[in-house]
C-alpha cells in the first residue's frame, strides 16, 4: 500500500494510545440519544398482535372492536399491506441453491412462529395501542409444527413451504484431498463427537426501535434506527416501500449494542415505515423485552457430528463433519441465514494444515423464530468442532494439547496460504500468540497444580483454542450475491473556520467506540489535538456511502479511509500554507493545529489562521489557488476476501462434580487484530466478546416446548452472563499488521465471542475426564453436566 | 408491554386499606414492594382494577423487639431487614440468607410481607419463615388472625391468606440459646431463582449432637416446605451423622422441576443442598 507509513512514528499521533473517548462522559451522564428519545409533533405508537401459534392457518381477523377504542387510528392486517409494501426474499446468488419463501411484515395466510406479526394497531400512545390489540379477534386454524431441526428433513415432517416439498433451505458440501482413505489409514486414531449448540440470542440494552416520518409533500421518509448499516436500510425500505433510494434518509443516533441483531429486516420494523407513509404521521415503534425474544434473531442452534483422524505423533490426517442448523421459516432478508453455516464449512480447522477434509452443512427450515448473523457468526462452532476433537484425540494419544497445536498451526512465516476450504490467509501468528499464551498463564504450573489439587478432590480443567476471526470483509461476502451491502466505506474531513476537524463516515457506532477510533487516527494523521475533532456517523444524508460497522470492519476499513482522507486533507492544507508563506508544502508539517516546518521550530501560522484566510478573507490569495479545505477518501478490501486475525485464548475452570456448577476461575486471550488503534478499547472488545462467549457456553438458551413456544422470555429466565459470575480476563496482544492497507487494522470485535465457548468446553471436558465423563452440549448446564457425569 | 389502566390509591391507615380492598367494585389488589406484581402488570398477567399502595403504612413497617424474638411489619423492606443489627442477632438466619435474595435493586423495594402474601415456590422467605417457627399475622376489617407459618403457604402462589387479608407482621420466637442455623442454595447465577435451596435449624452444641431439626427447602416444589421425615431422621443426631438417613429420606417430598432442573435434578440437588447446610449446622 502507498500511504504515509511514517505516521506511526510521530511525536502527535494517538494511534496505539487508550486516550479515553469523547462521548464517554455524555453517555455516562445519561445524555445518549436513542431512538426511543425521539418525540415529534403528531407521532403516532405502534403494538403488534402476534402469532400464538407455532403454525397455523389465519382463518379470520375482526378488528372492529379495536378499531373502535378511542385513540386508535389504524389498525392493519397483513392484507392492508399487500399492494402496499413488496415482498422481500431472503437469498443470495453467490449461496447456489439457497431458498427462502417471500416475506411481508405481518403474515398474510399463514402464521410460521409463535411471535411473527399479524396485525399492527396504531395510537396515540402505546398504551392505547395494546389495549386495542387486546380486542383484536384472531381465528387461527392451528397446523402441525415442524420445531426440532434434526426432524424436519424426516419424510412425515410438516412442510413449511409446500412449494419446496421439504424443509431444505440449503445444503453445501466441501471436500479436499481424499478423507475416506485417510480416516481409513491403519496408522490413525480417530475420534468421532457429536456436538450440539443451543440457540441464543445477542440480548440489546436498547432493544429493537424505529420511529419513522413520511412527508407526503416531498415523498420524502425519514427512519430513525437503532442499527449498523444504514445505507443498507435506505435501499431496502425505498424498494420495498416504492420510493426513490434519494428519497429515504436513515439516520442511527447512539446505538444501545446491536451484537448483528440489528442488521435485518424485522416485519414490524418494515410495517412502522409502511403504517407512516399511509398515515402521513411520524409512527413509533419500540420492541419490548418480550418481542425482543420472540422476534430478534437468534443465532447457533447447531447440531454437528465431526470426526478427526490423527497420526501417532500428533499430525491430523482428516477432519470431517456434518452440521445440520434450524433456521426458522424463512432465510432472513437480506443477509440470508446460510451464512452461519457457510461459515463454519469454511472456518472449522482453519488455523491448521489439513489435507483431507470433507464438511456438510444442511440448513432447514422449522416453526421457530429465524435465525441468522449474530457476533462471530458461525465461529463458536467451528472453533469448538476442531479444537474439541483435536483435545479429545490429544488425550486418546497422550499427547499434550499446546503440543499438539504445535505439530498442526500453520507456521507463522509459512503465509500466504490457502486452507483446505479456499481461505486464504495472510499476516497470521498462530505459534507467536500460542507461546505468549503459554507463557501468560503459566501454563506447566498450572497443570501442575491441578494434578495435585485432583488428589484433594478439587476438579480444575483447563483447555484452549486457536482460532481465526473473519475480520474486513471484501465485496466477496455480500455484494457478490446481490445483496444491497456495501463493502467500501468512505470518510469526509473537512478543516473548519476555528482550525477544527470535522470527520464524517459511513462506519457507524453502535457503543464499542467506532468515533473514538475513528478522530484518534484522523487527528494523529492530519496534525490536531484530539479535542479538536467532532465526528458524524450514521446519517445516510451527511456522511459518505458504506456498509456500516459488522463483520468487525468498522477500524480495519472505516479506519483506512479515515486514514487516507486525513492525509490527502493534510497535503492540500499544506499546499495552502506553502502558497501564504512562500515556500512548497514539503518543507512543512502540521503539528498540534499549527503548520510547522518540517525540520522543527516554532508554529509557522495556526491552522485557524489558515482557514479563516481561505474562508474569510479569499483575497489575500492568489487568484490561481483554489483551495479544498474537505477531502473525501474510500477504501474497500480487493486482494483478499476477508482479512483473518487470529488468536489463541484459554479457560481454566473448576468443576463441582457434586452439583454439576462450573466455575470459570481465569480467561486469557491472546489476539492478533493487527495494529492496535485504542488498546483500551480494543481489550473492551476482547473481554466483552468473552464474556458473550461465555453466555453461550454456560448461560444462554432459547428454550422452545415442542409445539414451538418459546418458554423463558423474559430477562429472569433467559440467563445473560452477568458480573459476579465473570472471571478475570487476561487480554495480550501479538500485533502483525495486514499488508491490505497503510493502517494494518483488522478487526477485534467478534475474537472472543468466537473463540470463548471452545476453551471453555475444553476446559470443562479436562475436568470432566479423569471422572470418565465429558460434555459437547451447549450451554454447558449443570443439569447437563449432571448428566454427562450419569448422575441424573 | 404496558400495564392496563388501573386506578391507584395510597391509603394512610389500614383501616382506609380495607376499606378500598373489601369493596368488591374496586377489584382492588395491593401493593407491596411491586417487585412481582408489577412486572406481572406490565406483561398483562395482572390486571387489577385498583392498586391499593401499602407504602405509607408506617404501622406495618420496621423491626422490633417481641420479647426475645422479632417482629417485623409486612411493609419492611429487604434492605431494612440486612441492616438491621436486631435481625442479625436474633434470626441469624435470615441475615445468612438475605445476600441471596435477588438484587440489591430488588431489595430495596421488595418487602417481607410481599414475599409471603406472594407465596412464590422459589422464593428463600418462606423457607426461612419455615425453619424459623415464625409466626404470620393477617388483618383485615373483621379483626386479626395468626398463622403458624407451617400452615400457611399451601401451593404455588396460594397461601392461607383470604380476600380483604392483608399480611400485616411477621413474628420470630426467641431462639434458645443454644439455637444453629445454616442456609445453602444453588442458583446459576447470583440472585436468580435457586436450582434448590434449604434453610436449616437446629438446637444443640457445636459438633455436638443437635435435636429439634428443621429442615425447609425452596425451589425443589409448588411451595416452600418442611423435610419433616428427614427431620426426623437427624433427631438426635450430629448433623452430618444423620445426613445420609436425611437425604435418603427426601422422597416424602413432591418435586417439582422446572426449565433449570427437572425433577430428578431436583431431587439431587437437595440432598446437596441439605448436605452442605447441615456441614454448616
Amino acid at each position: 500500500m502507498s500511504g504515509p507509513q511514517t505516521i506511526f512514528d510521530k511525536p502527535n499521533t494517538y494511534i496505539g494510545k487508550s486516550v479515553p473517548r469523547a462521548d464517554a462522559v455524555r453517555l455516562t451522564q445519561g445524555r445518549g440519544k436513542y431512538v426511543d428519545d425521539i418525540q415529534l409533533p403528531r407521532m403516532l405508537h405502534a403494538a403488534f398482535v402476534r402469532s400464538p401459534v407455532a403454525h397455523g392457518r389465519i382463518v379470520s381477523i375482526n378488528v372492529s372492536e379495536a378499531k373502535a377504542v378511542p385513540g386508535v387510528t389504524a389498525v392493519f392486517t397483513g392484507a392492508d399491506f399487500v399492494g402496499q409494501v413488496e415482498p422481500y426474499v431472503g437469498v443470495l446468488s453467490h449461496l447456489a441453491g439457497l431458498r427462502s419463501a417471500p416475506q411481508m411484515p405481518l403474515a398474510v395466510d399463514v402464521a410460521r412462529w409463535t411471535g411473527e406479526p399479524l396485525v399492527m394497531v396504531v395510537a396515540s400512545s402505546r398504551a392505547i395501542a395494546e389495549d386495542a390489540a387486546a380486542l383484536v379477534e384472531i381465528d387461527i386454524e392451528e397446523l402441525d409444527p415442524a420445531t426440532d431441526m434434526e426432524r424436519a428433513l424426516d419424510a412425515d415432517a410438516p412442510v413449511i413451504h409446500a412449494e419446496f416439498g421439504s424443509n431444505l433451505a440449503w445444503e453445501r458440501l466441501v471436500e479436499a484431498g481424499n478423507p475416506d482413505a485417510a480416516f481409513a489409514r491403519d496408522d490413525v486414531t480417530v475420534v468421532e463427537r457429536r456436538f450440539r449448540f443451543g440457540r441464543h440470542t445477542g440480548v440489546t440494552l436498547e432493544t429493537r426501535a424505529s420511529v419513522v416520518e413520511y412527508d407526503p409533500s416531498e415523498r420524502m421518509l425519514t427512519y430513525w434506527y437503532s442499527g449498523q448499516a444504514p445505507h443498507m436500510m435506505q435501499f431496502i425500505l425505498a424498494k420495498h416501500l416504492g420510493l426513490p433510494e434519494e428519497n429515504v434518509r436513515v439516520v442511527s443516533q447512539d446505538v444501545g449494542g446491536s451484537f448483528g441483531i440489528k442488521i435485518h429486516t424485522y416485519g414490524d420494523d418494515i410495517a412502522t415505515a409502511a403504517a407512516a407513509k399511509i398515515l402521513g404521521r411520524p409512527v413509533k415503534f419500540v420492541a419490548d423485552r418480550l418481542e425482543s425474544f420472540l422476534t430478534d434473531i437468534h443465532a447457533r442452534d447447531h447440531v454437528v457430528d465431526g470426526r478427526i483422524a490423527v497420526t501417532a505423533d500428533g499430525k491430523i490426517a482428516a477432519l470431517a463433519f456434518d452440521d445440520v442448523t434450524g433456521i426458522g421459516p424463512y432465510s432472513m432478508y437480506p443477509r440470508t441465514s446460510a451464512i452461519e453455516a457457510n461459515q463454519v464449512l469454511n472456518l472449522t480447522g482453519a488455523p491448521y494444515l489439513i489435507e483431507h477434509y470433507r464438511a456438510r452443512a444442511r440448513v432447514v427450515f422449522q416453526n421457530k423464530n429465524m435465525m441468522c448473523q449474530y457476533r462471530a457468526v458461525g465461529h463458536p462452532i467451528a472453533m469448538a468442532v476442531a479444537d474439541g476433537l483435536l483435545e479429545d484425540a490429544a488425550n486418546e494419544i497422550g499427547m499434550d494439547v499446546v503440543e499438539i497445536r504445535r505439530r498442526n498451526l500453520v507456521r507463522d512465516d509459512a503465509y500466504p496460504t490457502v486452507s483446505a476450504t479456499g481461505m486464504k490467509f495472510d499476516d497470521l501468528s498462530h505459534h507467536k500468540s500460542l507461546d505468549r499464551l503459554v507463557e501468560m498463564m503459566d501454563y506447566d504450573a498450572r497443570r501442575a497444580e491441578h494434578a495435585r489439587l485432583r488428589k484433594e478432590g478439587i476438579h480444575r480443567g483447563i483447555g484452549l483454542v486457536s482460532m481465526v476471526e473473519v475480520t474486513n470483509p471484501s465485496p466477496m461476502f455480500y455484494g457478490i450475491g446481490g445483496a444491497p451491502i456495501a463493502s467500501q466505506d468512505g470518510t469526509t474531513i473537512r478543516l473548519e473556520a476555528g482550525g477544527a476537524i470535522h470527520v464524517s463516515s459511513s462506519v457507524t457506532e453502535q457503543g464499542q467506540g467506532t468515533n473514538a477510533i475513528l478522530a484518534q487516527i484522523a487527528a494523529g494523521v492530519f496534525g490536531v489535538p484530539l479535542d479538536r475533532v467532532k465526528v458524524t456517523t450514521g446519517d445516510t444524508r451527511s456522511t459518505p456511502y458504506g456498509g456500516g460497522t459488522w463483520a468487525s470492519r468498522g477500524a480495519g476499513i472505516g479506519g483506512e479511509a479515515t486514514l487516507q482522507a486525513a492525509h490527502a486533507l493534510k497535503q492540500q492544507v499544506l499546499e495552502v500554507a506553502a502558497t501564504i508563506l512562500q515556500s512548497t508544502p514539503d518543507k512543512f508539517d502540521i503539528v498540534d493545529g499549527h503548520v510547522v516546518d518540517a525540520d522543527g521550530g516554532p508554529p509557522r501560522m495556526s491552522l485557524s489562521d489558515l482557514a479563516r484566510t481561505v474562508y474569510y478573507r479569499g483575497n489575500e490569495l492568489p487568484s490561481d489557488l483554489s483551495p479544498e479545505l474537505v477531502a473525501t477518501r474510500h477504501y474497500r478490501v480487493s486482494d483478499f476476501p476477508f482479512v483473518f486475525t487470529n488468536g489463541a485464548m484459554a479457560a481454566e475452570v473448576e468443576l463441582d462434580p457434586e452439583t454439576g456448577f462450573v466455575k470459570v476461575l481465569n480467561f486469557w486471550a491472546v489476539e492478533d487484530c493487527g495494529r492496535v488503534i485504542n488498546p483500551q478499547l480494543v481489550d473492551g472488545q476482547i473481554r466483552g466478546g468473552v464474556v458473550q462467549g461465555i453466555g453461550g457456553a454456560f448461560y444462554e438458551e432459547c428454550i422452545y416446548s415442542e409445539d414451538g413456544q418459546l418458554e423463558n422470555a423474559t430477562m429472569a429466565d433467559y440467563l445473560v452472563p452477568m458480573a459476579f459470575e465473570m472471571p478475570d480476563i487476561f487480554v495480550a496482544h501479538v500485533e502483525t499488521p495486514t499488508k491490505t492497507s497503510v493502517l494494518g487494522a483488522k478487526g477485534a470485535g467478534e475474537a472472543g465471542t468466537g473463540g470463548a465457548p471452545a476453551a471453555l468446553m475444553n476446559a470443562v471436558n479436562d475436568a470432566l475426564r479423569p471422572l470418565g465423563a465429558s460434555i459437547h452440549q451447549m450451554p454447558m448446564t449443570p443439569e447437563r453436566v449432571l448428566k454427562a457425569l450419569g448422575t441424573v | 408491554m404496558k400495564a392496563a389502566e388501573f386506578k391507584y390509591e395510597r391509603p394512610g391507615s389500614l383501616a382506609e386499606a380495607f376499606a378500598l380492598l373489601e369493596d368488591g367494585d374496586l377489584d382492588a389488589t395491593p401493593l407491596a414492594g411491586g417487585q412481582s406484581l408489577v412486572p406481572m402488570m406490565n406483561f398483562r398477567l395482572a390486571q387489577p382494577g385498583m392498586l391499593v399502595d401499602l407504602s405509607a403504612l408506617d404501622e406495618i413497617k420496621g423491626i422490633s423487639g417481641d420479647g426475645g424474638g422479632l417482629r417485623i411489619g409486612a411493609m419492611t423492606r429487604y434492605v431494612d431487614l440486612a441492616a438491621s443489627a436486631l435481625v442479625a442477632e436474633r434470626a441469624p438466619l435470615m441475615a445468612m440468607a438475605l445476600p441471596h435474595i435477588a438484587h440489591a435493586a430488588i431489595r430495596n423495594r421488595g418487602t417481607i410481607g410481599g414475599s409471603v402474601a406472594l407465596a412464590d415456590p422459589a422464593a428463600e422467605m418462606p423457607a426461612l419463615l419455615l425453619a424459623l417457627d415464625a409466626e404470620i399475622t393477617v388483618q383485615s376489617s373483621a379483626g386479626t388472625k395468626t398463622h403458624a407459618a407451617a400452615d400457611f403457604f399451601l401451593g404455588m402462589y396460594e397461601t392461607a391468606l383470604q380476600s380483604g387479608e392483608l399480611v400485616t407482621a411477621i413474628t420470630v420466637p426467641a431462639p434458645a440459646p443454644d439455637r444453629r442455623f445454616a442456609f445453602y442454595e444453588l442458583a446459576r447465577r447470583h440472585g436468580d431463582y435457586a436450582m434448590a435451596g434449604v434453610a436449616v435449624a437446629a438446637s444443640g452444641a457445636p459438633g455436638g449432637v443437635c435435636s429439634d431439626y428443621r429442615v425447609a427447602f425452596f425451589s425443589v416444589s409448588d411451595r416452600a416446605l418442611r423435610a419433616t421425615a428427614a427431620e426426623a431422621a437427624l433427631d438426635g443426631k450430629v448433623p452430618m451423622d444423620g445426613a445420609e438417613a436425611a437425604i435418603a429420606a427426601l422422597g416424602e417430598i413432591p418435586f417439582a422441576g422446572d426449565l433449570n432442573a427437572a425433577t430428578a435434578t431436583k431431587q439431587h440437588l437437595s440432598g446437596v443442598v441439605l448436605k452442605r447446610a447441615l456441614e454448616r449446622v
